[in-house]
């Protein structure tokens, strides 16, 4: 899954990778020469989009994501993960209910968790924006991305990006300190394949990785 | 959802500027988890967002004095962790704590969290939301006159108490109950400049209006709660009884804060949730208990006075006995609760 994310977002040497998920999406697109999947951890502006509306239904968003800086102009309606996957190109976050009830969109807003779906993009202005592409070092998984393959903590893997980012935010606010208080405090995560017993035991395990580290 | 205009100000004045110039389609949007999640079911149709969430100093949280000062952005996952709330107020903690997900809590705001709308699936479905357009059901809320489809329809969630044949929708939230239970008051500005509200006048009953949810004028806008400080707060909690553990709305909830010397009840306050039209304070229970040496039976005697008026419909009578028995258990978890 990583894997995938970061081939799809990846420029390399000026070249731009396509991938499966790029190719759908520029054949959907009303713009389809446009290069607008991007690294999100370049300095970019983006306008990918023909947008829909007149000017006054539109807004531009300036906002950092996964380290870089963008500028981007929306249609006012759209949601923060809209703007993650249609406009970036960053489809690590997932589309489950947009309602804000599964959890499958979680991505970090200045540190914090919330579910991007609910988050109108305009609230990130000036904002830092971490999603599931931004987590790794390079190569390197986060803790917490290990610990979820080292513990068997998905099936279909479709919840597992916003599981990671809800599990690794469960973690710096001091609430995985007990299954319990896990279970309590990622209950805004549904898995419908119910790899919950492998996720409480990944979060634990990164919890003691990550306060090492 | 038809398109918007999204304006962002910087000041409570600005704010109210902007609402008023935006016209009849002019909503203020604080964290958007009722909002914008209505929106995308097109049940909220704004034509304009004042985004009330940039302006500066409104997140304060404030206990220093002979109140509990709390802004109208205060972020609900930051009031739920606040350490004089969490040992001194557990009612407002835990009322905090048990509403929504973590995601949700560092969205949503303390202030706008009191003008979440109900949950009512009738409400819910409308407009070709969530239904598609298969089942367009009335709804007077939605739709003045149109009628209540939840009145002899699938009714397990609905309210059992303040309910009209207009309306039998709950009031969905948990922060609201225990606001109730501590005779909060709310700070409003508005066009006409700023006054005190309290909470309990926030909510009118649905009656033949239930469309008319909240007592605020055009363009008004929450910009704090204020608590006076009190000795129950330490011995209190929120018990919420849910279909599941964790992150779901309440079957029946109770918020109960005590003050008692040895085992006599000097001062109660006891305010229901998941099962009434607003958040319901209950007087006949606080009344049996004030005055009298507290044991399990008239724990019991008072969750049953809590519910004495209750209405039930076709499959919801459950919510009587099992709100009695919630009261009662919250009655004894915060009796057993020692003040600092």
């Amino acid at each position: 899954m990583s894997d995938e994310n970061s081939r799809e977002c990846q420029h390399s040497e000026g070249f731009l990778v396509l991938s499966r998920r790029s190719a759908l999406l520029a054949g959907a697109s009303v713009v389809p020469t446009a290069p607008f999947v991007r690294s999100a951890k370049a300095q970019d502006a983006v306008s990918p989009l023909a947008l829909p509306v007149s000017a006054e239904h539109s807004l531009t968003v300036r906002t950092n994501i996964n380290g870089g800086a963008f500028e981007i102009n929306l249609d006012a309606r759209t949601s923060l993960l809209d703007m993650l996957r249609e406009h970036l190109g960053l489809a690590g976050s997932k589309k489950g209910c947009d309602h804000g009830q599964c959890g499958a969109c979680t991505v970090h807003v200045d540190g914090r968790r919330v579910a991007s779906c609910l988050t109108l993009a305009a609230k990130v202005e000036g904002r830092e924006v971490t999603t599931i592409e931004g987590l790794s070092d390079g190569d390197r998984l986060h803790p917490m991305q290990q610990a979820f393959i080292d513990h068997d903590a998905l099936q279909c893997g479709y919840c597992t990006p916003g599981q990671i980012m809800a599990a690794v935010a469960c973690v710096h606010e001091g609430n995985a300190t007990s299954s319990e208080r896990i279970r309590e405090y990622m209950s805004g995560n549904i898995c419908r394949c119910g790899a919950y017993v492998g996720i409480v035991a990944a979060i634990q395990d990164a919890a003691e990785r990550m306060e090492r580290g | 959802m038809q398109p918007i205009r999204y304006i962002r100000p910087s000041t409570v004045r600005e704010a109210i500027a902007a609402h008023a110039s935006l016209g009849d389609g002019a909503r203020y949007i604080a964290g958007g988890t009722t909002l914008y999640d209505l929106m995308k079911l097109n049940i909220e149709r704004p034509t304009g967002l004042v985004d009330v969430t940039f302006i500066e100093g409104l997140e304060t949280i404030d206990t220093s004095g002979d109140t509990l000062r709390f802004g109208a952005n205060a972020r609900m996952a930051d009031v739920a962790t606040d350490p004089i709330v969490q040992s001194q107020y557990p009612v407002l903690s835990e009322a905090l704590s048990k509403a929504a997900s973590q995601q949700l809590r560092n969205m949503a705001t303390v202030g706008a969290n009191l003008l979440q709308r109900t949950r009512c699936m009738y409400f819910r479905n409308g407009y070709g939301g969530a239904s598609g357009g298969a089942a367009d059901y009335p709804c007077n809320k939605r739709i003045p006159g149109s009628g209540c489809a939840a009145i002899g329809g699938l009714d397990r969630g609905q309210a059992v108490l303040g309910v009209s044949d207009a309306c039998t929708a709950v009031s969905p939230g948990d922060w609201p109950v225990a606001l109730v239970a501590m005779d909060a008051r709310i700070e409003v500005a508005g066009p006409g400049g700023e006054r005190m509200l309290p909470i309990s006048e926030l909510y009118p009953l649905p009656g033949e209006t239930p469309h008319i949810e909240f007592t605020l004028e055009p363009s008004e806008i929450i910009v704090g709660i204020v608590i006076g400080k009190n000795a129950a707060g330490a011995r209190s909690t929120y018990h919420k009884i849910r279909d599941r553990e964790s992150f779901a709305f309440a079957l029946a909830s109770a918020a109960v804060a005590l003050e008692m010397s040895g085992d006599r009840v000097n001062a109660a306050r006891i305010a229901l949730g998941g099962v009434a039209t607003r958040p319901w304070r209950a007087d006949a229970a606080e009344a049996m208990l004030i005055g009298s040496d507290l044991t399990d039976d008239l724990a019991m005697a008072a969750g049953r006075a809590a519910f004495a008026d209750a209405v039930p419909g076709r499959s919801n009578g459950f919510k009587v006995e099992l709100g009695a028995r919630t009261v009662a258990d919250a009655i004894m978890i915060a009796a057993a609760r020692r003040p600092l």
